[in-house]
């Protein structure tokens, strides 16, 4: 009976947060029209959450590209089939691994980030005092950084597609003697810009729009005190990835179901 | 209802989710005074701050600043009133991404459109006001906490609100930084012709400063009256609280058993 209980009110906590985030992310969205009012803050966290990304976004790129390439040639090897190896690289990349690993890796740089960041504001009654001064921190403080997230992610996964490619590249054509000529021939052959990138590119705006959303709400819910700062980062993580991954399957049925 | 009084707290009835924590206050804040709230810590007095300034809703009874009924205002109209308002907090919440020159440049900023010429005048006398004119440049974290406090002050009066709220004013703060705190307190709130309230519990230095004060404990008023007064205050609450006696009608022990059949009763076996 305790059990059930706890079930309930577990549930209806959850479904209590749910209804809080999306009438939040309601009044963010209709506070989006005024950054373009404010360029100069908006821009500042296109800074700090798009382009301070690029770095691990690169990094893991590349080891993620080269794996591929290692991995893939192995397969394909013994079909005979290692010319394909651009194609397979190159399809991996741009319609899962580059929107889904920039949006988890993005969770664990910027996301979090973020929560901490816009939590610590409100242990600080920076909100509070904020509100007091009759400035909207909804607009002055979540909007800018909820857009600039929103941004960053798709830009993030092109570039995480584009250096796996050369990942894939440098270990296949480099290391293990594909052809070069043929592994970007294949690649340019098979990948189709609309049922491969456009739909790859769909997914990645899905995935910024929502990492970007819990971020900003979790920071904005957080209970202030350090503890409540420290559960809200890791929920952030955490959230988005299952979030994330649970997106990423019901948009690749859609996507490439039949 | 006496128009000379900017702000009216009328049986205010206020709880946090099942815990009740005002329950029927009645204040009255003549304009043109420094009026002091005092209580033992966890009194709602933060709260009480928040009620005037529209950031909470009370479950019961009325909020009144200048003639304006708080809780029925709508968003527009309470942000105008709040442009009115000054508030220091206890933490000083400046914007750790601004230096102190911004910090009080920002409800200017944020609300003006005057020239980058007379933004800067008015941040420079602001900062001067509070001694802080050479501090301009330094980042928040380079400040101390009594600095910090000031530039606070500082951005409060940016916009010549009306009144100010402090809420702790001195908590944790050496005595020459009290001194200067106090110091400001009233001298801003006559040069400026302000309405000051404060929130506190250090009773020798807003009894020095305040008009009048108020004392609550457990959502209630339980005395007020100017400072002289209050202190002949029948209440033994209020007499044990100004004085800072540890026992009292607030006993020193906290609710327990028996003391000698605690330590010497049937549960010391196990």
């Amino acid at each position: 009976m305790n059990a059930l209980v706890r079930l309930g009110a577990w549930s209806l906590n959850g479904l209590r947060r749910l209804g809080r985030g999306f009438r939040f992310l309601l009044q963010v969205i209709w506070r989006l029209p005024g950054v373009v009012m404010q360029p100069r803050l908006f821009t500042a966290q296109l800074y700090s959450v798009g382009v301070l990304t690029t770095q691990i976004i690169a990094v893991s790129a590349l080891s993620v590209g080269m794996v591929l390439g290692l991995q893939g040639y192995n397969t394909l090897v013994d079909f005979n089939a290692e010319a394909s190896l651009g194609q397979m690289v190159a399809l991996s990349l741009v319609r899962e691994l580059g929107p889904v690993l920039t949006a988890l890796l993005f969770a664990g740089r910027a996301g979090s980030a973020l929560t901490a960041e816009i939590g610590l504001m409100k242990v600080t009654e920076q909100i509070s005092a904020m509100e007091m001064m009759a400035v909207d921190p909804l607009r002055r403080v979540v909007a800018p950084r909820f857009l600039a997230g929103v941004i960053s992610v798709p830009l993030l996964a092109a570039l995480f597609s584009a250096i796996g490619v050369l990942g894939g590249y440098l270990a296949g054509v480099g290391l293990l003697g594909v052809d070069g000529g043929a592994y970007w021939s294949q690649m340019q052959a098979k990948v189709d810009f609309y049922e491969d990138i456009v739909n790859g590119v769909i997914k990645s705006m899905v995935f910024g729009f929502v990492a970007s959303w819990i971020a900003v709400f979790e920071g904005y819910d957080a209970v202030p005190t350090t503890e409540g700062v420290s559960r809200a980062t890791t929920r952030t993580v955490v959230h988005t990835a299952f979030a994330v991954l649970a997106l990423d399957f019901v948009l690749t049925a859609i996507m490439f179901g039949d | 209802m006496d128009v000379d009084d900017l702000v009216i707290l009328e049986d205010v009835h206020f709880s946090h989710g099942s815990r009740r924590i005002l329950t029927g206050i009645d204040i009255r804040i003549p304009r043109g005074s420094v009026t002091t709230i005092m209580g033992p810590s966890g009194t709602g007095k933060t709260t009480l701050l928040r009620l005037i300034g529209g950031q909470l809703r009370p479950d019961a009874g009325r909020v009144v600043v200048d003639g304006h009924e708080v809780p029925a205002l709508a968003r527009e109209a309470l942000f105008e009133l709040r442009k009115r308002m000054g508030m220091m907090f206890q933490s000083g919440a400046l914007f750790n991404d601004l230096n102190v020159f911004e910090n009080v440049a920002f409800p200017l900023r944020e609300h003006t459109r005057l020239p980058e010429s007379m933004i800067r005048d008015l941040v420079l006398m602001k900062l001067h006001a509070v001694g802080l004119r050479g501090a301009r440049d330094l980042m928040t974290s380079e400040l101390s906490g009594g600095m910090a406090r000031r530039v606070a002050l500082a951005r409060a009066i940016a916009l010549d609100p009306m009144m100010i709220m402090y809420d702790e004013p001195f908590t944790g703060q050496d005595p020459i930084t009290v001194g200067v705190i106090m110091q400001l307190i009233r001298r801003l709130n006559d040069a400026l012709g302000l309405t000051s309230i404060i929130v506190s519990h250090d009773v020798a230095e807003v009894s020095a400063i305040s008009d009048y004060l108020y004392v609550i404990s457990e959502g209630r008023v339980l005395d007020h009256g100017p400072p002289e007064a209050l202190s002949r205050s029948s209440s033994q609450w209020v007499q044990q609280f100004l004085q800072g006696r540890p026992d009292g009608p607030i006993p020193f022990h906290y609710p327990a058993p028996d003391y000698a059949e605690d330590l010497l009763g049937p549960e010391r076996a196990s």
